[in-house]
């Protein structure tokens, strides 16, 4: 029995996921409760706030305000009253449609079914009107949350910034005003007299995660549920867990991945690799799968890309690599890559034959297709194909390390590109 | 449109009578005054007492106010006219409207008793007289279609409604659904014409259409009977403008027809198009009077005062007359209308061989009997008086008794609807016919009560219904211009019932039995009358055509607005009330909130001072002017200017300085620079309008001459926004206020104290003038006063974390916003490291310094202390490869190198490319460092964006 049918038949993916999130709230307790308590006290007192939530990408933002959401939302006074708005800096990507956004999530009386009458000025000032009537203690308090804040701040004059931040600094709807970012310089987008509005509130969630707890984190995930229907696959299942989670070599990937980046999409990911290695007839999680999936997730991809070359554009980037070392990073063009594979047939060459011309040409346009090589400025036009400036996108260790995997690979062109000189 | 032709008008004013020298004031004081509108014949006499219409801001609604005393000053040049103002309620502010406690009447209007106003306007500015009807402050508005009519119920000091005195006012209406004076003529010594002054309305001009003589022609090619030339004027008259006698005549029929109109809820359509009606009607009044004077003469003072009352009788006979005779000619009318007035009107007489004398004998007996009346009374004009006057004129002349009387209106008024009923029935245009709409319904009211008795003549009908269509066909030519815009749904709905048709023409013809039966007892007086009367009956028919308007407008009524614009924008309000705050940390985190608004502003008393006295000076003075004002955000400027506003407004409302309007515009709040003059437009008048034509309202609003305005103040925020290209936004907003009848005065608000020298240009720049303040940021004493003064004893502080908090801010930026921010959040911080939440505790300097660090300490080296370990690497690379370069900048490759390196150092397995560039973008997105796009791959550049000495500070401290 798949032991991942099962989990999909009792919980959909989603839930499990966001009780697995909810988990790691844990990590945020102090911010979760001064975000809640804001968001009360909006909600509540109708007094109007403002707060950035600042963390690196995938640190938690929005899990954190889903959760204050939801326990938010089962306070009574707050369900029945509350008005969320949400925007996306990456969907509302001016003011015009963030308006027309917020007034159609406001069901403001503007709106028939899903579209919004007026002018970008009529909107605008129908909302201004519609939150300067409403005053602290009668009106149904709203919560603007803005993912991805800075993108806001690029907008014309940061007018829908400004009005938000003035609504939630003057007497009117009571507002909370939510921001969430990646972007540890974000004031210094605001211009300042909107930055003056803005209370300052800023909820830094900086991961303080150490590898104990993160190994932690990947065994709870992996785990099953208490509840799994299968009670003795379930005990079975977490038991290998454990026991792989123990594993040095698991362990030592756990690691390197930890080192690399904490943010627990990552971490996710990686688990998604190895659960995929699951079948009925291997109902268990190896240290094998690990490391698969792992050295998966490490690939180098455009290493991985030359793997795919013909020998003649293989040896173009080696000629390419010599160049770089001889001119020290200056750029090249196609004569200069021929003239130096030329060279190399002349003198080393055993199984390499010389090419016409327009082959090479033909191999040089697939390796910049690839994006192998890149002309240095992109102005075409003018420059003969044969002529134009090129530079290599490609690291030494990579090439060396893609000819040593390079299946079949002539000694003679390994030789070549070890050599130091041509 | 409308003032658009409004502006070819030309009027021209004359004394009446000889002056009294007034020694006191040294001006020579007339009893009335004369208009004549070019090329109009008529004349408009405006008298003492009269209420009349002023010229303002707004074309529709002119000012009203009552004339108090006419004078020429000692030069004798200028004509002056002193008058008692009436505010219209769109003139009263919106927020003061509220205190009326009900929905205004839209034709109600306030007695002013406000002193701001100059009581002095110029003679020139008078558009002509207006009805005003004195109504008890319980009683209901009277219904009525008429344009022309204003009711009062209260007075207006410019702070309070107090209910106003009749006597003070005029005619009296005190049951509200009978006595209608629909429009009751101010039976004024120079004759009636007074009464409805010659309108010099544009729309009036255009209204009144000129058939083209073409079609006339043909249309009396078909049957030419003279006698007919009444009737038949009447039918086709329905283009001309109603006329004064039918108007007065009509008045009975009115009242019975109130009842019904009541019911009929007003439509801004109806509105609209009464408002054309009224020009016409006072052309007839000006017909009439100058018929008037050809028959009596000048020396007629009582007779003319009393011809407001013949009219009322008189109008029936000259009705009749064409009844009588036969509907024979259907053509003449067209000719008549043709003629001038007079002309038509002497034709008249000498087809109808009624010997004019008798009727000018009558008018003198007629005046005779009510001399007795004083004359005050009849220049209040009050419905009520009209109506006995018309009572009594019959009764004491014994010509015509009453019941007579009333019939031969009514059927004059049926006549009427003959003429309509082809229009209805073959073209809705004609419904256009502005004129006609409220004479047209007071037939179909009347009709029902009409015995039926119907004797066929189609025939006849039919002939007349032609030459009227024909007409009419013309006159829409004519029209179809003028109604262009307003017109356009009427075609639609106006869809005449054809029972109503029928009703109306079966009505007619009983009228014209009963006529006939009747007449001979009055033949004399009213042959004669109907000599007068060639204009009503022209009025009648038109009123006629009234009738098919009417019921569209009725439909539309309930009607709601089509286009979600209407809609009042509201946030829903919250089923709980919001709590209040329960302890000493709660109730100082309100008064802290930036929002909460503090009794009085400290710390900017001089600053206080000095806008309060420009404005007060300014509005004082009734001139314009510009103030600038600058300063960083958060030093109180919008919050002085606030409280300056609403010292001046109380100072206003208890009469210390007139009272002003206030108006705020935010650059930040509106999407493009022009969008400024829509703002002010609307929140000067509520008027909605494009950008370019709110400002070509603006530029007229302020640079009119109007008699009665207030001051205005308007204070403009971030200006900066408002910069265009060509300036020409702040141009007007700095140009008005140097007007000379503008009386506005700009407050203008920004944050560079420069701004006029480096974004305005020269001519913007100096028309805003040189009167600037600048905001100083706030000293930490200061900003501790603030906040004590906002804590305002609620102990929640202790002293030296106030001085913390304030010389740090001070320090800083010196923005209170700021400042309270902290605070607040010191107190959340405090209340939530209490132990035990009851226990009252004191924000200290720990939790200050908390919330300090929390806004202002740099989040880059925790951010860097918290990140993994190879993004730590790969900024130590950075740095490496740095200083290995002597640059600030460096390729991923080059820093690639330089990682690897370090990562074998530390003993970690070397990444990959792919992996080295997810740690760069990563390291990027928080902004740690500064990328190019990512599509450059290894080559990259990169750069720091925080000090090295921060990098290796954080990375050391691990």
């Amino acid at each position: 029995m798949s032991k991942r049918k099962v989990k999909d038949s009792h919980l959909p993916v989603g839930e499990c996921i966001t009780e697995v999130q909810y988990v790691s709230i844990i990590l945020f307790l102090c911010f979760f409760r001064h975000l809640l308590e804001l968001l009360k006290r909006t909600v509540i007192h109708g007094e109007s706030n403002s707060v950035l939530i600042v963390a690196p990408r995938g640190a938690g933002k929005t899990m954190l305000l889903k959760c204050v959401l939801r326990d938010l939302l089962q306070e009574k006074e707050a369900e029945k009253s509350l008005l969320q708005v949400h925007l996306n800096g990456l969907l509302q990507t001016d003011d015009r449609i963030a308006l027309k956004e917020i007034t159609r999530q406001l069901h403001l009386e503007n709106v028939v079914g899903d579209k919004v009458f007026g002018s970008f000025a009529e909107n605008l000032a129908f909302l201004l009107e519609a939150l300067k009537k409403g005053d602290r203690s009668s009106s149904r308090p709203v919560l603007f949350i803005l993912d991805e804040f800075d993108l806001f701040a690029h907008h014309k004059n940061q007018t829908l910034l400004y009005n938000l931040f003035d609504v939630a600094q003057s007497a009117q709807a009571p507002i909370a005003v939510v921001g969430l970012t990646c972007r540890l310089d974000v004031l210094e987008l605001l211009e300042k007299r909107v930055k003056s509005r803005f209370s300052h509130r800023q909820i830094h969630l900086l991961s303080t995660l150490t590898f104990c707890q993160y190994v932690q984190r990947v065994q709870t995930q992996l785990s099953l549920p208490e509840n799994f229907p299968d009670k003795k696959f379930g005990q079975e299942w977490n038991k290998s867990i454990t026991t792989l989670c123990k594993d040095a070599s698991v362990e030592e990937v756990l690691r390197r991945h930890f080192n690399t980046s904490k943010d627990f999409r990552s971490m996710h990911a990686l688990l998604m690799l190895c659960l995929s290695r699951v079948s009925v007839s291997k109902p268990v999680l190896k240290p094998a799968d690990v490391l698969e999936a792992s050295k998966l997730r490490f690939a180098d991809a455009k290493g991985n890309m030359l793997h795919g070359l013909s020998i003649l554009e293989l040896c173009l980037i080696i000629a390419m690599k010599h160049l770089n070392d001889v001119y020290e990073d200056e750029p090249f063009n196609l004569q200069m890559v021929h003239n130096e594979f030329k060279k190399f047939l002349q003198r080393k060459s055993n199984s390499m034959y010389n090419f016409e011309q327009p082959v090479i040409m033909k191999a040089f346009e697939h390796l910049q297709q690839l994006e192998l090589i890149r002309p240095v400025d992109s102005s075409t036009a003018k420059i003969q194909k044969e002529y134009q400036l090129m530079r290599l996108m490609l690291n030494h260790s990579q090439i060396m390390e893609a000819l040593q995997k390079y299946p079949q690979c002539p000694t003679d062109v390994k030789q070549w590109a070890k050599s130091a000189f041509a | 449109m409308k003032y658009f032709s409004r502006l070819r008008v030309r009027r021209v004013y004359k004394w009446l009578g000889e002056p009294t020298f007034n020694r006191k004031l040294k001006t020579y004081e007339y009893g009335s005054l004369a208009i004549n509108v070019d090329g109009l014949p008529k004349t408009t006499i405006i008298n003492v007492g009269q209420h009349i219409l002023i010229e303002g801001d707004d074309e529709d609604h002119p000012y009203v106010a009552k004339v108090i005393r006419l004078f020429a000053d000692e030069s004798g040049k200028r004509k002056k006219v002193c008058v008692q103002w009436f505010v219209r309620v769109s003139e009263v502010p919106l927020n003061k409207l509220k205190q009326l406690g009900r929905e205004p009447h839209p034709q109600e209007i306030f007695f002013y008793q406000g002193r701001s106003c100059d009581d002095e306007v110029n003679a020139e500015s008078i558009l002509r007289p207006v009805q005003v009807v004195h109504v008890e402050a319980e009683a209901k508005f009277p219904v009525i279609k008429d344009e022309d009519t204003l009711f009062v119920k209260l007075s207006w000091d410019s702070k309070t409604f107090k209910v106003v005195d009749s006597s003070l006012v005029g005619p009296v209406l005190s049951t509200p659904p009978l006595p209608c004076p629909k429009l009751s003529l101010p039976p004024s010594p120079p004759c009636s014409p007074t009464a409805a002054a010659p309108l010099p309305h544009p729309s009036s001009r255009r209204a009144l259409p000129t058939p083209d003589p073409l079609i006339m022609a043909r249309a009396c090619s078909g049957e030419v009977r003279r006698s007919r030339v009444c009737m038949s004027a009447g039918k086709v008259g329905s283009l001309e403008a109603e006329s004064l006698h039918s108007a007065t005549k009509l008045s009975a029929s009115k009242c019975l027809s109130a009842k019904r109109r009541s019911a009929s809820a007003r439509t801004p359509g109806v509105r609209k198009k009464l408002e054309l009606n009224s020009p016409e009607k006072t052309t007839q009044g000006d017909i009439q009077g100058q018929q008037l004077d050809e028959k009596l003469d000048s020396e007629m003072m009582l007779a003319q005062r009393l011809s407001s009352s013949p009219p009322r009788m008189e109008p029936l006979p000259h009705c009749l007359t064409p009844l009588r005779s036969g509907h024979r000619a259907l053509a003449s009318p067209l000719s008549h209308r043709l003629t001038p007035l007079r002309k038509s009107h002497r034709v008249v007489d000498d087809e109808d061989i009624v010997p004019i004398k008798p009727s000018s004998v009558v008018l003198r007996q007629l005046s005779g009997v009510h001399s007795p009346l004083s004359p005050s009374r009849e220049d209040p004009d009050s419905p009520q008086q009209a109506d006995v006057v018309e009572a009594d004129v019959p009764n004491s002349s014994v010509l015509t008794p009453k019941r007579r009387n009333s019939t031969p209106r009514r059927n004059s008024t049926t006549r009427g609807q003959k003429a309509a009923t082809p229009s209805q029935k073959k073209e809705g245009r004609t419904s256009r016919e502005p004129a006609l709409a409220v004479l047209a319904e007071v037939d179909n009211e009347n009709s029902p009560m009409l015995p039926v008795a119907a004797t066929p003549r189609s025939s006849k009908r039919k002939s007349a219904q032609l030459v009227s269509l024909r007409i009419r066909k013309q006159l829409n030519l004519l029209d179809c211009q003028l109604y262009l815009n307003s017109d356009g749904e009427d075609e639609d709905e106006f869809v005449p019932s054809k029972k109503e048709l029928r009703s109306s023409s079966e009505d007619e013809e009983e009228e014209d039995e009963e006529l006939d039966s009747d007449e001979d007892v009055v033949s004399k007086k009213r042959r004669n009358a109907a000599g007068l009367r060639t204009p009503r009956s022209k009025q009648k028919s038109g009123s006629s055509a009234r009738t098919p308007r009417k019921t569209p407008n009725k439909r539309i009524t309930p009607s709601t607005p089509r286009t979600p614009r209407h809609a009042t924008p509201s946030i829903p309000s919250r089923s709980l009330p919001a709590r209040q705050p329960s302890n000493a940390l709660e109730e100082a985190r309100t008064r802290l909130h930036v929002s909460s608004v503090p009794e009085s502003l400290p710390c900017r008393e001089q600053e206080f001072q000095d806008i309060y006295s420009f404005v007060e000076s300014k509005v004082i003075d009734g001139t314009g002017g510009c103030m600038y004002i600058s300063g960083v955000p958060g030093t109180g400027k919008t919050a002085t200017v606030h409280e300056v506003m609403r010292c001046l407004q109380h100072a206003a409302e208890v009469d210390e300085i007139p009272s002003f309007t206030f108006i705020e515009i935010n650059g930040m709040k509106m999407t493009d620079p022009h969008q400024a003059y829509v703002q002010i437009l609307q929140k000067l008048t509520g008027q909605k309008a494009t950008a370019d034509h709110a400002a070509a309202l603006l530029e007229k609003r302020f640079s009119n001459p109007a008699p009665r305005k207030e001051s205005t103040v308007l204070l403009v925020d971030e200006l900066d926004l408002l910069w265009t290209r060509k300036q020409n936004v702040m141009y007007n907003l700095f140009d008005w206020p140097t007007r000379r009848h503008a009386r506005l005065v700009v407050l203008t608000i920004a944050n560079t104290m420069d701004l006029p020298e480096r974004i305005m240009i020269n001519r913007v720049a100096s028309r805003l003038g040189l009167t600037r303040m600048s905001f100083q940021p706030y000293t930490f004493k200061q900003l501790q006063q603030i906040i004590m003064s906002r804590l305002n004893k609620v102990k929640a502080f202790e002293e030296d974390a106030l001085q913390l908090v304030s010389r740090k801010v001070a320090a800083l930026s010196g923005d209170a916003r700021r400042c309270l921010d902290i605070c607040r959040r010191a107190t959340e911080i405090c209340e939530h490291s209490a132990a035990a939440p009851s226990t009252a505790r004191l924000v200290g300097m720990g939790h200050v310094m908390e919330a300090l660090n929390e806004m202002f300490s740099s989040t880059y080296v925790t951010a860097i202390k918290y990140a993994s370990v190879q993004e730590q690497l790969f900024l130590r690379a950075v740095i490496a490869e740095f200083r290995r370069r002597g640059l600030e900048e460096a390729t991923f490759q080059q820093v690639f190198v330089q990682h690897q390196a370090l990562c074998r150092v530390e003993g970690l397995q070397p990444i990959s490319v792919s992996e080295g560039l997810a740690v760069c973008q990563r390291l990027g997105a928080c902004r740690l460092l500064l990328l190019e796009s990512s599509r450059l791959g290894v080559l990259l550049r990169v750069r720091l964006n925080v000090s090295q000495d921060d990098v290796l500070y954080a990375l050391k401290a691990e």
